[in-house]
């Protein structure tokens, strides 16, 4: 009945369809033919079972209670308790789950905001206009792409302890914003995207370089913005190091610490935290999952510059 | 108006004003950098050449004097920090080559799928890379454990008793969960680099003779080699620096996991547990020249490979 309703739904408007998947029906050179052609989707099936699996059973596990999470196979649902987990997950101590929720977003949002805005205007910089020093600041963003992450944060500590930054929100959304990758993604977009007979074109017009980059620079490097934004919204959702060393109150912490302080609090007491962990976990992901996939266009065309560079 | 009344009495000329807003508009980012990057790079070496005594049984100030290299001669001769240097090292050895042989076969396999068959799976293959970091290790360590996960129970089924949480299980588990989270990424850049080889070569190919296989080995392998180089060396840097995942599997075997495992968690230890951060600074100096030397020599190694 579904499919039947479905079908029609789907076949009368395959224009939109289309332009959201590009997927030509052309046979791909390569493409297997024959009894391989099995082999090819059994291989396909068992790893993508492999890929799901674990997050199947997170969802599964997030709707059942205490004892069934226990007693009840792990793939297949028992008692559907999800708006009980749900609840438990809200109220804990005052609904502090609600507070970590809030501040991830509140540090992803305005860092990965700062960010693109610098990134932006340097790579903008960077790649339209010739002065002396460019060189240098070229030289200095991939140098400091070798420079591992675990040397800066003991420094940063002592640095930040000094400017007064440890443990406020301060110490989670400024240093974020200064990441120098994101500078060499805008520069390389912004080489292909503004074109400079266009800022020629605006300066006979009488629009100074400042006015050109804002009301023209940025329009066209939107893509390179939502991408940059996207890359740092990630990953500073996901933080864990940065956050465990520079936030001592818990009201502060982003969301994946407080989960890692129920899990660690889960083993060592007599309160089983577990539920609330996996709970916990499928909520924080799910923003994530969505997210990347809506935005899939971005990340990989970011993601595969990175790996070219 | 403005810009004629400039022209006409120019402090500078117009092409030099052009250039120097042009380089204004690095400056937010260089001032952040200088700020967040330089400084705490000098500050740590600074950090690393001296060290902090408290005197009087902690009463009374601390006094900090100049120790010259003997922070770097003692972490040179730290038996656990080199230990877990080892293991990070060890283990980057088995499970970055696993992730790149399996990400590029499975980019193979892909790329022998037909293309819309191809689309449907990559979505569901590329699933663990969305999931962040924390919550991937929270799943696998769920999965691993005896009284909640399904693994235990369905090993138990051939009478196989497996605790994944032995000093010499964790490995395993550990690098399972790596594969996992890396395997769609991987092929995800593999996959892309495969699309961009010509097809011509392959129909000159098949005409020759040469069979599928073969031409997966000489054609398209060796055409994917600069990402291979790459994502490699990515993820080795990556590994050496292994922090979060097994700081997650101590919360749940402080026995095996101990508190300088990797060289991460001694320099995490070292600095905020033990508070000598001077120690850690030189700890963090010499995990940071490891890296950069590993970075170097595969990065030799496998181009000369290429040529």
């Amino acid at each position: 009945m579904s499919h039947a309703t479905l079908e029609p739904a789907t076949r009368q408007n395959p224009p939109a369809r289309r332009r959201r998947r590009p997927v030509p029906e052309t046979r791909s050179a390569a493409e297997a033919r024959g009894s391989s052609r099995w082999v090819v989707l059994g291989v396909l099936v068992a790893l993508s079972l492999y890929a799901v699996g674990p997050l199947w059973w997170l969802l599964v596990a997030a709707t059942k209670n205490q004892r069934e999470l226990y007693t009840t196979n792990g793939l297949w649902f028992a008692q559907l308790d999800l708006w009980a987990n749900l609840s438990s997950l809200f109220t804990y101590q005052d609904g502090i789950f609600t507070r970590w929720l809030w501040n991830t977003v509140l540090y992803s949002g305005l860092g990965s905001l700062g960010l693109t805005l610098v990134a932006l205007a340097a790579g903008y910089g960077i790649a339209k206009y010739r002065y002396r020093g460019r060189g240098l600041t070229m030289g200095l963003i991939i140098a400091s792409f070798l420079i591992p992450g675990s040397l800066m944060i003991v420094p940063s500590f002592v640095l930040f302890v000094q400017l007064g930054l440890y443990d406020t929100i301060w110490a989670m959304i400024l240093p974020g914003m200064f990441g120098s990758f994101s500078v060499y993604l805008a520069k390389v977009y912004a080489e292909g995207a503004v074109p400079t007979e266009l800022m020629e074109a605006a300066r006979i017009d009488g629009a100074g370089e400042y006015r050109i980059f804002f009301s023209m620079g940025l329009r066209l490097l939107t893509t390179a913005g939502a991408t940059i934004f996207l890359l740092h919204f990630v990953a500073s959702w996901n933080a864990f190091m940065w956050p465990l060393v520079f936030l001592k109150g818990v009201e502060k912490w982003p969301v994946m610490l407080g989960l890692y302080s129920w899990l660690q609090r889960g083993t060592d007491s007599t309160v089983d935290l577990t539920s609330l962990v996996l709970t916990g976990s499928l909520v924080s992901t799910i923003p994530m999952v969505v997210l990347m996939i809506s935005m899939q266009r971005y990340w990989r065309s970011g993601v595969t510059l990175g790996s070219l560079k | 108006m403005s810009v004629r009344a400039q022209r006409s009495r120019p402090l500078f000329g117009w092409r030099t004003m052009q250039s120097l807003k042009g380089a204004s508009f690095t400056l937010p980012f260089l001032a952040g950098f200088a700020l967040f990057v330089i400084v705490p790079v000098l500050m740590g070496v600074r950090e690393s050449v001296y060290t902090t005594q408290s005197s009087g049984l902690g009463f009374g100030g601390q006094t900090v004097e100049f120790a010259g290299l003997r922070n770097f001669a003692k972490g040179l001769a730290d038996g656990a920090f080199w230990t877990g240097m080892f293991r990070v090292l060890l283990y980057a050895i088995v499970v970055v080559p696993l992730t790149q042989a399996l990400g590029l076969g499975l980019a193979l396999v892909l790329d022998a799928a037909r293309r819309r068959t191809a689309a449907r799976f990559r979505i569901a293959l590329l699933l663990p890379y969305m999931v962040p970091g924390i919550v991937a290790a929270m799943i696998w360590i769920y999965q691993y454990s005896p009284t909640v996960g399904p693994i235990t129970g369905f090993f138990a089924l051939f009478g196989l008793d497996v605790n994944f949480f032995t000093s010499s299980m964790v490995w395993v588990s550990m690098g399972n969960l790596a594969v996992w989270s890396a395997l769609g990424f991987t092929m995800l850049i593999l996959y892309g680099a495969l699309q961009s080889v010509p097809h011509e070569i392959f129909e000159a190919a098949r005409i020759d003779g040469a069979s599928e296989l073969r031409i997966a080995w000489s054609i398209k392998v060796p055409f994917v080699r600069g990402s291979l180089v790459l994502t490699s060396l990515l993820s080795i840097i990556g590994t050496l620096q292994l922090f979060d995942q097994p700081v997650l599997f101590r919360a749940v075997t402080p026995e095996t996991i101990t508190r300088d495992f990797t060289p991460a968690m001694m320099i995490y230890d070292q600095a905020f547990q033990v508070g000598n951060l001077n120690y850690a600074t030189a700890l963090s100096v010499i995990l940071a020249v490891v890296v950069g030397i590993a970075s170097a020599i595969i990065y030799r190694f496998m181009n000369k490979e290429e040529s």
